[in-house]
């Protein structure tokens, strides 16, 4: 789609002697990660890492010790790692929309944002697959599932892991192909380096292609296939997220035998894994600085990209317990009362409350529509959102299934299996949370964290941050120094990262739909490209890092 | 009915066994029909291939049941009791591999060499079942299965007059069985003489069978306290003990006893003769109290049904109703009924 406002945005006027010192400036930003050390890095990275090393603690005592110690049962016999399971790999969706459904409907302002998006599907969609192995009672026998002798292919779990697998293919692809243009500039950064990780990061990028030769073909080529890619990620992450339902409702179980799954969970996917994002770039934004190229406005835009997921996840939840509830039937109606107002309403209603209602109303209030306030939203999601897997999981699996409606209790008779948690999955549980981070920061400290030449190469980029730049710069005696803790840029010292332009007030523009007015400033659409200033999404100051400070 | 006067059932003996089995020294539970075939995988042999050891053992049974030669009398040139045709090409073109065996493919009937000689099946008749659970007991003694794992297990249901009654419910046996084709690593398998089976050597415990199946028979092995994980003997499929951690268990019909001419644990441990051991080939049922009758009529006249039969599973155990019970307990609604 191409669009009109980014034209509108463009100044003519300030111009070429601007971008050399804008190229610089990216470059700089993007390559910061990887040449510096922050003084929490390694604390982190031993933090982070005691965490894994308990998961995998926790998971030697399984082994040894059977499923038992994880708190299943014959009548729980599957639960958090199941969950697990759901939640790690649809988290990792966030990638494929920002960088293969915004890149294909032309959403440019998506670009700074892209590298981040795909190094977390490329994380956490390793570390969901890892989830068989503790879900599995022998993962020694694992090979079997890679034995073609062996395969049964009327098998969901067979589908899961063919699916899967292509999509992990897809996202290391997906990931690497923006990446060869960027290798040069990145290895050009780290040259002259001394050190083990600076001779480690060259040896990577060679071996990825940096000394490559990129003439115009080339690159076109790349283009070219970076966008077939991101036609293909897309059936490919929905076909992932329906077969790994399938596992589910391919069972004759209550709750579990249900058509409406495989949307249910692909949108579940996408949900969680743009809240992903939002608080991945959130992290990165704050702890790298790239708050000139990361803008207020862009977690406003993905924070509408959420809640409408989160809108339509909702519609599906109310769709599926609705109709189940109101067949009647014993099975069903057993399980919806047990989710609503059973055994299950605490987190039942848990997920309505933090994924459903609240992320809406915090996108529909002007005043949290912050930075912070999407952070937030995000954040629930995720939370919100595994324990929706598990409401999922759980409860069909505890429904007893020889019983008889008519005896006392009526549909709830029969004896419920109950799952308990310990420490065991719950420690391999924050061991994958923690993953994610830990190997974030590995991916970062040799790829640049902004898609370079993607960027470089926008119509009106170069401009467009010349003229942040320049703004910044204006107001900077507004502001001298910010407020205490503010980062810096070091290098590229004109341009101090404070805000990005800010745009009139529309205070006083007359409301519209719960509050915002579209087509006038504070409008973000999802439609309109570019970093231009035109739809800078608010006039008001509280869009800044209002979350942050 | 002629026939049938012709039975002499013989004196249960110790674990029900029907009469002495001569030259047949059963292995360790009774699992095989020969200690040395117990510890390899023969006893996943297709019946086709069956060597004269186990013909000899099959044909044993019949003696031990009474039959004797007149087992030829019963499918008078057929060689099968068709009563349920699918039953018959359901069963015929399994393989002990594990491949698919379901679909009722008849036409392979014609490419084996000889049929099965079983297809095994059960019926518990409700009308006798006090709800003791001794069959329960009895299975997990003769498993060394921990209190939870009841492979029999006896439920109290709630007729539609408000009584309660006992129901005891093994593995179903299913034709067409869910818990197999979801399997992903063929570790659920069928035998030639329809029994479902689980390779416990090959499971690797991803739990897809225990969703799938409608009966809530399989039970997995979470704790090694409760497995003897390495006690050098192979765990088979027929007769799973040890079991091994992290693997799915659930009833095997004993099949092993059934070949051996014993009856199963639950059947012979049941004190009122509830169960019976049936086989659909030779059309007998046999119960602990030494009643022997004609398996199909026995159905037939007893109206029996069996359970959830909107799950299209084709059960092999057979319930025999009689005090207003009302089996399809997850509401369905077909009307519960024996499938033909
Ligand atoms: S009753 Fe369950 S475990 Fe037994 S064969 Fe049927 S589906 Fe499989
Ligand atoms: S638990 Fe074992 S038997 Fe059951 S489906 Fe998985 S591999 Fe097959």
């Amino acid at each position: 789609m191409p669009d009109e406002q980014v034209h509108e945005a463009g100044s003519p006027e300030r111009g070429p002697t601007a971008l050399p010192e804008a190229r610089e400036h990216l470059r700089v930003a993007a390559m910061r990660p990887v040449l510096e050390t922050p003084r929490w890095w390694w604390p982190a990275v031993i933090v982070l890492g005691a965490v894994v090393a308990l998961g995998v603690v926790a998971w030697a005592v399984q082994l040894a010790d059977g499923l038992g110690v994880a708190g299943y049962n014959d009548q729980a016999f599957w639960a958090v790692y199941e969950a697990d399971l759901v939640a790690f790999i649809g988290v990792s969706y966030g990638g494929a929309v920002v960088s293969a459904i915004l890149r294909l409907t032309k959403a440019t302002w998506r670009a700074p944002l892209t590298r981040i998006a795909e190094a977390t599907a490329l994380v956490t969609l390793p570390v969901g697959m890892l989830f068989i192995v503790p879900h599995l009672g022998s993962p020694q026998r694992i090979w079997e599932l890679v034995w073609p002798p062996y395969w049964n292919l009327s098998s969901p779990i067979l589908w899961d892991f063919f699916a899967v697998s292509t999509y992990l293919l897809a996202t290391v692809i997906f990931f690497y192909l923006p990446l060869i243009a960027d290798l040069p500039v990145a290895a050009a950064r780290l040259a002259g380096r001394s050190g083990l990780r600076a001779r480690c990061g060259r040896l990577l990028y060679r071996a990825l292609g940096s000394d490559r030769e990129l003439g115009v073909s080339k690159r076109r080529l790349i283009e070219g296939s970076i966008g077939l890619v991101a036609i293909m990620v897309i059936p490919m992450a929905v076909s992932v997220h329906s077969v790994l339902s399938f596992a589910f409702a391919s069972s004759s179980r209550p709750g579990y035998l249900e058509t409406i799954f495989p949307v249910y969970f692909v949108v579940a996917a996408l949900y969680s894994g743009i809240a992903l994002v939002v608080v991945a770039v959130a992290a990165c934004r704050r702890l790298f600085h790239l708050e000139t190229f990361i803008h207020p406005r862009h977690f406003v835009r993905l924070g509408f990209v959420l809640v409408a997921f989160g809108a339509a996840y909702l519609y599906l939840t109310f769709t599926e317990y609705l109709i189940d509830g109101y067949s009647g039937t014993a099975g069903l109606a057993a399980w919806v009362r047990q989710d609503l107002t059973g055994r299950y309403w605490i987190p039942f209603w848990f997920y309505f409350v933090a994924a459903g209602v609240v992320p809406l109303m915090i996108m529909a209030v002007r005043r949290t529509r912050t930075v912070g306030g999407v952070v937030t939203a995000s954040s629930l999601v995720i939370g919100a959102l595994w324990v929706k897997r598990l409401v999922i999981v759980i409860p069909p699996a505890t429904e007893p299934l020889v019983r008889s409606p008519l005896a006392a209790g009526g549909v709830l008779a029969g004896n419920w299996g109950t799952y308990h948690f310990t420490w065991v999955p719950i420690s391999i549980t924050l061991a994958a949370t923690a993953a994610i981070p830990l190997l974030l920061l590995v991916v970062f400290r040799f790829v640049p964290i902004l898609p370079i030449a993607e960027m470089e190469e926008l119509e009106s980029y170069e401009e467009e941050l010349a003229e942040a730049i320049e703004i910044t710069a204006a107001s900077a005696p507004l502001s001298p120094g910010g407020p205490p803790g503010r980062p810096l840029i070091p290098p590229a010292s004109a341009c101090a990262p404070v805000d990005p332009p800010i745009g009139p007030p529309v205070r006083g523009a007359p409301g519209g739909v719960l509050g915002f007015t579209p087509g006038q400033a504070g409008w973000p659409s999802l439609r309109s490209g570019g970093m231009g200033v035109a739809d800078t999404p608010t006039g008001r100051q509280p869009f800044g890092l209002g979350g942050w400070r | 009915m002629s026939w049938l006067t012709d039975l002499d059932p013989g004196e249960p003996g110790e674990n029900g066994a029907f009469g002495a089995s001569p030259g047949l020294d059963a292995c360790p539970g009774g699992s095989c029909a020969s200690g040395s075939a117990c510890a390899t995988d023969t006893c996943l042999v297709p019946a086709g291939t069956d060597d004269d050891d186990s013909s000899v053992s099959r044909r044993s049974f019949l003696r031990l049941l009474g039959l004797g030669a007149g087992a030829a009398v019963v499918g008078t040139g057929v060689g099968l009791v068709t009563y349920r045709e699918y039953a018959a090409a359901a069963t015929t073109n399994g393989t002990a591999k594990g491949g698919m065996v379901t679909g009722g493919a008849a036409a392979s009937m014609a490419d084996q060499a000889s049929p099965p000689t079983h297809q095994w099946a059960m019926v518990i008749d409700l009308r006798s079942c006090n709800g003791c659970k001794s069959c329960t007991a009895a299975c997990q003694k003769a498993h060394d299965l921990t209190p939870d794992q009841t492979w029999i297990d006896v439920f109290t249901m709630t007729s539609s007059t408000g009584k309660e009654y006992p129901f005891p419910r093994p593995c179903m046996q299913c034709e067409n069985p869910p818990c197999l084709h979801v399997c992903p690593v063929h570790a659920t398998f069928r035998q030639d003489q329809g029994v479902v089976l689980v390779n416990q050597t090959r499971c690797i415990g991803c739990r897809m069978c225990m969703a799938a199946c409608p009966y809530q028979a399989r039970y997995f092995n979470w704790n090694a306290g409760t497995v003897y994980p390495k006690t050098g003997q192979q765990a088979d499929a027929e007769f799973p003990v040890p079991q091994r951690l992290g693997t799915v268990g659930k009833c095997t019909f004993c099949v092993g006893n059934l070949n051996n001419g014993l009856l199963s644990e639950c059947a012979a441990g049941c004190p009122m003769g509830a169960i019976y051991n049936a086989d659909i080939i030779s059309d007998v049922a046999v119960n602990s109290m030494g009643n022997t009758v004609k398996l199909s009529t026995f159905l037939d006249d007893n109206d029996a049904v069996t359970f959830k039969p909107s799950q299209n599973t084709h059960p092999r155990v057979w319930y025999i109703l009689g005090h207003g019970q009302d089996l399809d307990a997850d509401a369905s609604q077909d009307t519960p009924g024996a499938s033909s």
